[in-house]
């Protein structure tokens, strides 16, 4: 089978920090790929590469057999990528539907100034996916006032409404009390799972990353130093002791 | 609801001139202001501030001059449908690099090309009449020469109608996916582009389209006046065009209208009352709406409409 | 050789001094207190209506030198009474809002000053050039110049001098550039923003008001005079980068130079000149010479 994202020997220095050290790996449609590693190891660098933000001084990523490398994030999300992100990225000053509908007209084209933005259409698809992720209750509510959990469904959701194949999730579970946690991730792994969606997400809490994850990914110093399914990975001595610190 | 509103200043504005006749032509001036401030609304929109959107007032009034003048065109809508497009052409190509830059970068490039054109249009005194200007004849409407009586009340007419035309088509601009974009580059440009859109190319399309409203707003002017100037490109008039903006309110497409009624009526009063301070009074109207009314006149009818449907 | 050149660089020069004391007073007061001032023209105004009535009235009396003085007066009267009370007021209430907002607070002020500049001072044009005559002329290599472009060169080195040296030496600029670099930080560990910011922001008119005393003997003071000049600093202040001193210095020269370039050699476009330059730089540098600007991190 022929893997989704293939990123070779990726490279790229700041101001001295060597923060993508030849990342090589691959992922495979329909997985999910847990990333872990600590803090200032280059998990969010690597998102930043894959999906255009920043560009590498060496290296490719290649999705569905295309190379990415060169293009920016708006292209790269045309071509089925979408990404949720550390911090909520939402659009201040606008309900959760409004986002999401925005999100669902980007998709169909942002090209139109003429048919309303609220169209029913629009508005059904929206709400459709609102649904899915247990955001219906708060499909009216500004998303400057959302509690943390759901601010962060609601990025999800809007990387949702792009009906992307990879979707490259940070730290969705960051800030969600533990008692949400599993709940959230219910939701979120079912959506994937039924949409048929790769996903790729950085995670911190070992007993998401055991529960859901496919595959482990370990980074450390701008690598992957290490990779395997969840319990051969996150039982390995040198890995907790290196990557994780318990030793 | 904001139809309502269009329809509303549609009909006072009919018939304000009707009641008192003088006030015709400082309705005619404020369309043309409140267009160009229309165009202004729209880009402050997405966050970004032109305080040089004088240039394109300038260029759609001298457009007028010159296709009266060089080309030999006379009729009231070929000027004024030359002038929009002219200007809007203008905008498109400036606009190509325009868009890259953000909030006060944007806005010094925007000041320094309308200066720049002010200074041109200044200095070729034997292409563009130097400080004196260009005189602008009285146009024929649909073939026909009217004495200067009967031209003005087309003329306000005509203003009417483009206002409301106006100020329905951008309505619609502004609630369809390519409008609301605007807005989302004001709130997270960077959550846009990773919905996949273009921010440059939204702003594009929106800095032309408002550069014709301005065009066409300069084109009305140049024509009621019968006379356009340098001064119609200078930073002032650029200021007073982001001040009626702010002023009416970028809520809604009325308030670019209301904010400009209100600087001309000012403006017009004030002049015979107490000459010398009418800057002053604009000024000081401008802080207090700053400070007590954000989001401008515009959304103090809307609150109080609001209030009397729902008192609570 | 040199000496050819001598007129256009002294001329170049005592130009590059008028504009950089309004444009550095502008860039000083956005780097601290991170407003574009549009009223800062006026300033420079009222720096030079003043300084024409104060050197009149002395001629008057009979104590031409005293004229000389009317150039330092002015600008300080003018700080001591707009500094402090604007910056309390207006300034205070904008601090946290948008930019856009701030940038249209300024005009709003600038428009009141405006219409009060005309009542206090009328609309006919003023004009005294007594301290430029008083100076004289100095004759260097067969070229006769006036002593007071000199004086303006000496000044402005004078004062950019003083600014960097306050800025980096005393605890005044110590504390400014703390707020500068962070304000919550700086409030912290006790540094008294609230009155840093009147500081710098009376600095700033000072300046404004200065190069306008200073420009007073060499032109016509008339309204407009304000509206002219803030068009010009935010020109330069922008070629410079916002907010960098060094900037506005580098930027003042450039300008100075290119616009009597013009007039030498193409004096009916020399008011277009600082406008080109200005576009220019921004299409090559969007953030003028030294500004910059980072990535948001995401």
């Amino acid at each position: 089978m022929n893997p989704i994202l293939a990123v070779r020997d990726l490279r790229i220095t700041f101001g001295g920090v060597v923060a993508a050290n030849g990342i090589e790996l691959d992922i495979y449609p329909h997985e999910l790929v847990a990333v872990i590693g600590p803090n200032g190891s280059g998990k969010t660098t690597f998102l930043n590469l894959c999906t255009g933000y920043i560009h590498p001084a060496s290296g490719s990523v290649t999705f569905e057999g295309k190379p990415i490398t060169e293009l920016p994030p708006r292209t790269i999300t045309r071509r089925g990528i979408a990404r949720a992100f550390q911090i909520p990225q939402l659009f201040a000053g606008h309900s959760v539907l409004e986002c999401v509908m925005l999100a669902v007209a980007a998709r169909h084209g942002i090209w139109d100034a003429w048919r309303p933005l609220a169209r029913r259409g629009y508005r059904h698809e929206a709400h459709e996916i609102l649904d899915l992720l247990t955001l219906g209750a708060v499909a009216d509510r500004l998303t400057a006032i959302l509690p943390e959990g759901l601010r962060k469904l609601a990025d999800i959701a809007i990387a949702m409404a792009l009906k992307p194949r990879l979707l490259l999730l940070d730290e969705p579970t960051s800030g969600v009390s533990t008692a949400e946690k599993i709940p959230l991730m219910d939701t979120i792994v079912g959506v994937l799972r039924a949409e048929k969606i790769t996903a790729l997400f950085v995670e911190h809490d070992m007993d998401v990353v055991e529960r859901y994850a496919d595959r482990v990914l370990v980074w450390d110093s701008g690598r992957v130093a290490a990779a395997g399914r969840p319990h051969e990975v996150l039982h390995s001595a040198d890995v907790l002791e290196r990557i994780i610190g318990v030793g | 609801m904001v139809v309502r509103y269009i329809v509303i200043l549609a009909v006072v504005a009919a018939l304000l001139p009707i009641a008192v006749p003088w006030l015709g032509f400082v309705f005619t001036l404020a369309v043309g202001i409140g267009l160009a401030a229309l165009g202004v609304a729209m880009l402050l929109r997405s966050g970004l501030i032109s305080i040089g959107h004088a240039l394109y007032f300038a260029v759609g009034a001298y457009a007028v001059a010159f296709l009266m003048r060089d080309a030999g065109v006379h009729d009231l809508l070929v000027l004024f449908a030359g002038a929009t497009i002219i200007t809007a052409a203008v905008g498109f190509l400036v606009g190509a690099f325009m868009v890259r830059y953000r909030a006060i970068f944007f806005a010094m490039l925007n000041l320094a090309i309308s200066m720049v054109f002010f200074t041109l249009l200044s200095k070729l005194y034997y292409v563009t009449g130097g400080t004196d200007g260009l005189a602008v004849a009285t146009p024929t409407v649909l073939g026909m020469q009217l004495s200067r009586g009967a031209f003005d009340v087309v003329m306000q007419n005509a203003a009417l109608i483009l206002m409301v035309a106006a100020a329905l088509l951008i309505d619609r601009y502004l609630k369809s996916p390519l409008g609301e974009a605007l807005g989302a580059i004001h709130t997270n440009e960077v959550r846009l582009e990773y919905l996949g859109v273009s921010a440059r190319g939204v702003i594009w399309a929106a800095y032309t389209v408002s550069a014709g409203l301005a065009g066409l707003g300069g084109a009305i002017t140049a024509v009621a006046i019968g006379h356009v100037v340098p001064e119609l490109s200078y930073w002032t008039v650029s200021g007073q065009l982001v001040l009626v903006a702010v002023l009416g309110g970028i809520g809604g497409v009325p308030g670019a209208f209301i904010g400009a009624f209100f600087l001309e009526l000012v403006r017009t009063f004030a002049v015979g009352i107490a000459g010398e301070v009418w800057n002053a009074i604009i000024g000081i109207s401008l802080l207090i709406v700053i400070f007590f009314l954000p989001e401008g006149l515009y959304g103090l009818i809307q609150r109080l409409e609001r209030r009397r449907t729902n008192p609570k | 050789m040199i000496a050819n050149y001598l007129p256009l660089i002294v001329d170049g020069l005592a130009d590059a001094a008028l504009i950089f004391f309004v444009a550095v007073g502008l860039t000083l007061v956005f780097s601290v207190v991170r407003i574009l001032n549009v009223a800062h023209g006026s300033f420079y105004a009222f720096g030079a209506y003043l300084s024409v009535v104060i050197g009149t009235i002395f001629a008057g009396r009979g104590w031409p030198l005293l004229s000389l003085t009317a150039l330092v007066i002015s600008p300080l009267l003018v700080a001591l009474a707009f500094g402090p009370l604007i910056e309390r007021t207006l300034l205070r209430w904008t601090y946290g809002r948008p930019e856009a907002l701030q940038i249209l607070v300024t005009f709003g002020l600038f428009l009141v000053l405006e219409d009060l500049q005309k009542l206090v001072f009328g609309v006919q044009p003023y004009s005294q050039d007594l301290p430029m005559q008083l100076l004289g002329t100095s004759r260097i290599g067969g070229i006769v110049y006036l002593n007071y472009q000199l004086l303006l060169i000496v000044l402005a080195l004078v004062v950019g001098v003083s600014l960097r040296l306050l800025l980096k030496k005393s605890r005044i600029g110590k504390s400014i550039s703390a707020v500068v670099a962070d304000e919550e930080l700086a409030r912290t560990i006790g540094i008294d923003a609230p009155r840093v910011f009147m500081l710098a922001f009376s600095v700033g008119v000072f300046l404004a008001a200065l190069g306008g005393a200073l420009a007073s003997p060499t032109i016509g003071v008339a309204p407009g005079l304000g509206a002219e000049i803030i068009v010009l600093a935010f020109a330069v202040a922008a070629i410079g980068g916002l907010g960098q001193i060094e900037g506005a210095v580098l930027a003042s020269i450039l300008i100075g130079f290119t616009r009597v370039a013009a007039i030498y050699f193409a004096p009916e476009f020399q008011p277009v000149v600082p406008y080109l330059v200005m576009v220019a730089v921004l299409i090559v540098r969007p953030y003028g010479l030294f500004g910059s600007i980072g990535l948001r991190r995401i």
